[in-house]
């Protein structure tokens, strides 16, 4: 009879206390945090606003960074900052999405089951649940790679990329020299090196994300097509790919966001040189990499200059992640009117 | 599955901005005027000097102070390597924090006449050593020593000679083998006494140089250059790279075993960086009253052409007369039993008809006269 009595009564006070307090907890935090970025955006354009005034618009068109002389540009930087983003995001790209149509289509499980098969294990109680746990496995996997330091990145980049792609990079200057792509050799720090990097450091998000909008394609989809007689070919590439494509435009452009970002294993690999190059072997430089390397050095005057360029990179990364937020929202949108 | 995404990009932003301030935060946190330290005392009965500045010959002095420390307990030193512009601004002690105060300061660079101007009780610059700037360069088809002329290398760091097989490098490397790479250079991207060194040789035998650049602690270099952080950061920035060439004093690339290019001298000679090269550059030099001379381009059949002197500043006068018998101890000490771990280290020891002169402008250092 107790046990009726205790469910049926109305919450004691105390328990009234507690659910309070912890509203008004949650509620405090989710402001701290919100307050906490609108500061940080308060505080680098407060350091900012001097050196805006005196530079204005030509800081964003100058190609010099001398504080001798006090004439600073970072064109270059954005250049470079864009530039190796838009490459890494096309290696990214391709091989991420790959990577998400082959852990959402079956394959892996598919060859797993089929191996099992040969044995003739596929009913096996632990074993047959291979082919299922395969892919989440990979994916998984995948998804370690965003949990690899940067440094780490950037150390594994210059003394394993760097010299693995040398000679050939040297290779196409020879050969192909006249190409302006190609116009450098690759002495070391470089375009190249950082962009290979990059593309393996925004992969897991390509893939992830890629992954989940794949998956939510309606399954319905997939069955009419393959009913239609199409082939899974056809399937994936003219009904499942189109479906999800606003999806993975999402994923793409999120991670365009954390490439423009990357600080320190570009600070490591780009080269930090100042100039504007479209060969793909020549140091380079990017704003994240100007802001790493500069800050510690700089003089009171500098910092002014470095927040204009850490604003001007805030501004590019929040304008790629509202697009990113946008075309996924309408993306989700999009794919529950199919269900 | 959307409050999901929702959630993780409004995290994922707030990552980002988070990232971006820690490592502001941390960035200024390790910056140098920060950073140390521990607190030394005055041994009982004894002397405290304190003293900031280059961070080129730094570790000598730390060898230097170590050594006297222990052969002369009652004089503790303390030298914080901060750079030599931090080092000038402490010495002048204008809007210096208390505990930044300094007995004596360190330069690469000297001093200038308005920054000697502002310090009341008069300055001493004093050469207690000199380190050579070496050109090191990673080329591992090329075997034997890369010889490279006055225009060679002023043009390579002008950036007008952009390929290693161009003709005014093939001159005078008849029969070598130089591949058609980029050439880039490695340059320092923080202020240094390095750079000035090298740029005031630059602007000594280059009227280019002297017409676009001139000498500098931070230049805005032209061509293909790589920016890197500190002696050691050209060093393994040189090393990582092929095709590459950069300037750092001597004792870093030897500790990774760069290879060194031989340069033209004033006479037309190639020169090896040496011991012997650089200290034949040094004792060609005529030390005036003030001693400060900078030899950009120095004399001598035999001399290595980029060596500079670093300087220690003293005031004329301190406080109390025991101080200023500790100092003048000191540095007696540096000039004539010290110089013979220069070498070890990497530096140039001083010749014997420049240490002369100097000793003797030492001993003019005093307490202050009461008035």
């Amino acid at each position: 009879m107790s046990d009726i009595n205790q469910i049926s009564r109305p919450p004691t006070h105390s328990q009234q206390v507690v659910d309070t307090a912890f509203r008004w907890l949650c509620c405090g935090f989710a402001c701290l945090s919100v307050l906490m970025v609108a500061l940080i955006m308060l505080e680098i354009a407060k350091d900012a606003v001097p050196a805006i005034r005196q530079y204005g618009p030509g800081f964003l068109a100058g190609t010099t960074w001398d504080p001798n002389t006090g004439q600073f540009g970072i064109l270059p930087e954005i250049w470079g900052t864009l530039y190796t983003s838009f490459l890494a995001l096309l290696i990214g790209t391709s091989f991420g999405v790959a990577a998400a149509i082959f852990l959402s289509e079956g394959f892996l499980a598919q060859a797993v089951f089929q191996i099992l098969k040969a044995f003739g294990l596929q009913f096996h109680p632990v074993l047959g649940k291979l082919p299922d746990r395969a892919e989440v496995l990979l994916k998984n996997l995948i998804e370690l790679l965003a949990a690899i330091p940067s440094v780490v990145y950037g150390l594994w980049g210059l003394f394993v990329i760097i010299p693995l792609i040398r000679p050939a990079c040297n290779w196409l200057n020879l050969k192909l020299g006249w190409i302006p792509l190609f116009g450098t050799t690759l002495t070391g720090p470089g375009v190249l090196p950082a962009v290979i990097v990059l593309a393996i450091m925004i992969l897991p998000t390509i893939t992830a994300i890629s992954r989940n909008a794949l998956v939510s394609v309606p399954p319905k989809l997939r069955m009419a097509a393959y009913g239609m007689g199409a082939t899974r070919w056809e399937t994936i590439l003219a009904v499942i790919l189109p479906t999800a494509a606003r999806g993975i435009a999402g994923a793409v452009i999120l991670a365009f966001g954390r490439a423009l970002g990357e600080t320190m294993a570009l600070a490591m690999l780009v080269g930090n040189a100042n100039r504007i190059s479209v060969s793909l072997f020549s140091p380079a430089n990017t704003l994240a990499a100007l802001l790493a390397n500069n800050f510690p050095e700089a003089a009171k005057k500098d910092v002014g200059v470095l927040m204009y360029a850490a604003l001007v990179l805030l501004a590019i990364t929040l304008f790629v992640n509202i697009i990113g937020s946008i075309i996924l929202q309408k993306a989700s949108a999009g794919q529950e009117g199919g269900k | 599955m959307r409050v999901y995404r929702a959630f993780h990009m409004a995290l994922r932003g707030a990552a980002f901005l988070l990232a971006v301030v820690v490592l502001m935060g941390s960035l200024q946190g390790c910056s140098p005027k920060d950073s140390k330290d521990e607190k030394v005392t005055a041994p009982p009965g004894g002397v405290l000097l304190r003293g900031a500045g280059a961070t080129f010959p730094s570790w000598l002095y730390k060898r230097w102070f170590e050594i006297y420390h222990n052969d002369h307990p009652r004089t503790a030193i303390v030298y914080d390597s901060v750079g030599s512009g931090e080092g000038i601004r402490r010495f002048i002690g204008r809007n210096v924090k208390e505990e930044e105060l300094v007995d004596f300061g360190a330069s690469d660079a000297a001093m200038k006449d308005e920054d000697i101007a502002q310090v009341p009780n008069g300055v001493l610059l004093l050469p207690v050593t000199a380190g050579s700037v070496v050109l090191a360069y990673n080329l591992p088809d090329l075997e034997g020593d890369l010889k490279l002329s006055r225009n060679a290398y002023t043009g390579i760091f002008l950036g007008e000679i952009k390929k290693w097989n161009d003709p005014a490098i093939a001159k005078t490397n008849p029969g070598a083998k130089l591949l058609k790479l980029s050439i880039a250079t490695v340059v320092r991207q923080d202020s240094s006494g390095t750079t000035y060194a090298f740029t005031k040789h630059l602007d000594a035998i280059s009227e280019k140089w002297r017409a676009q650049h001139g000498p500098a602690t931070l230049v805005n270099w032209p061509g293909n250059a790589m920016r890197a952080k500190g002696n050691e950061g050209v060093a393994a920035r040189i090393n990582q790279s092929i095709g590459s060439i950069g300037y750092v004093s001597y004792e870093f690339a030897r500790k990774l075993g760069l290879k060194l290019a031989v340069l033209e001298n004033k006479e037309g000679k190639f020169v090896k960086p040496t011991e012997q090269s650089c200290t034949a550059a040094l004792s060609a030099t005529e030390m005036p009253d003030n001693l400060r001379v900078f030899v950009p381009d120095p004399a001598g059949q035999n001399s290595y052409p980029i060596v500079t002197f670093s300087w220690i500043l003293l005031y004329k006068n301190y406080p109390d007369a025991e101080k200023a018998k500790s100092v003048r101890d000191l540095f007696q000490w540096c000039l004539l039993d010290g110089q013979k771990y220069a070498p070890q280290l990497g530096y140039v020891r001083l010749p014997e008809n420049v240490t002369g002169k100097i000793r003797a402008a030492l001993n003019t250092i005093g307490p202050r006269e009461r008035q």
